[in-house]
């Protein structure tokens, strides 16, 4: 039993770390600050997700698991926002995402109508 | 568009007790999951501790329908496991596309059909928490996406997370088929 539990967190925790290794590669690859947004999601969606998961199968039913549950939802719900506050900081600082022409043009617009209340469209 | 106030100075007296209890219980459940002594000077000081906070919540006026959302506990049994399975497959597909270099980065603007401020967050948080898809700006009831490439924007342009969070939070489901401003 032991060992099936050991075997079941170091496979959920190997995942992990390979979704953390194919973030980090694609932060590093991507052409710009949003494409590399995505790869950072990898990071604290699944990589995180993943190697809390193998930890809950390592500390079985104490209150360490509820600790790692709490610290899970937390960065569940801090992720977003900090991905955001970082695109609105890039967005204000004239740093727009690369993209094709048509494209281009929206996301300029978006940073000329973002204080006004019309919006687009 | 007013700001929805549907919170503890709204006149709702029963919702406000059920808040306040709520937040007190949830208080208690941390201190004790996080401590796990059953000391008398430890509990004393928990019960200390969320009494402070609870009063402060109150002062503050942010134990509201915003700032404490416990009417979702119960829609939410059907929402989280669906946001978390749509998390696993984007993150599949996205993982391949960065091995793969097959990338298109685009922008689009969909439009957010839930009713009030708490419900466009929860549609934007669930966007971004998607790999492959990022809000990047919240303009009214227009969220501004950022998508890695098409697959993932097109499973936003569907509307299927939209019309799920329009269920979670209670608001009616819109029937026009177009999610996308603008398109063609």
């Amino acid at each position: 039993m032991e060992a099936a539990l050991d075997v079941l967190s170091w496979i959920f925790i190997v995942t992990g770390l390979a979704f953390c290794l194919i973030g980090g590669y694609g932060l590093l690859k991507m052409r710009d600050m949003f494409a590399r947004l995505h790869a950072a999601s990898l990071i604290d969606t699944l990589g995180v997700g993943f190697v809390f998961i193998g930890l809950m199968f390592q500390v079985g039913f104490t209150l360490v698991l509820a600790k790692l549950v709490i610290v899970l939802l937390l960065i569940f719900f801090t992720g977003p926002t900090a991905t955001f506050a970082l695109a609105r900081a890039a967005i204000n600082h004239n740093s727009l995402p690369a993209v094709d022409d048509a494209d281009k043009k929206l996301a300029a617009e978006t940073k000329s109508t973002d204080r006004s209340q019309g919006g687009i469209g | 568009m007013p700001r929805m106030r549907l919170g503890c100075f709204s006149g709702v007296e029963g919702d406000y007790v059920t808040r306040t209890l709520g937040l007190a219980a949830a208080l208690a459940a941390f201190w004790v999951l996080l401590s796990g002594y059953w000391l008398p000077l430890i509990i004393a000081l928990g019960i200390a501790s969320i009494a402070l906070c609870v009063v402060i919540a109150r002062r503050l006026d942010v134990c509201d329908r915003e700032g404490y959302p416990i009417h979702l506990t119960v829609p939410g049994i059907t929402y989280f496991p669906w946001l978390v399975k749509e998390i696993v497959v984007s993150n599949i597909t996205v993982a391949k596309a960065i091995l793969t270099g097959d990338v298109n980065p685009q922008v689009l603007q969909v439009r957010a059909s839930q009713s009030d401020a708490l419900g466009r967050t929860v549609y934007a948080n669930s966007i971004t928490l998607t790999p492959g898809t990022v809000s990047i700006s919240v303009d009214e009831d227009v969220i501004t996406v950022h998508a890695l490439m098409d697959e993932t924007a097109d499973g936003l342009r569907s509307g299927e997370m939209n019309a799920r969070v329009c269920n979670l939070m209670g608001d009616s489901v819109p029937t026009d088929t177009k999610h996308e401003v603008g398109a063609a």
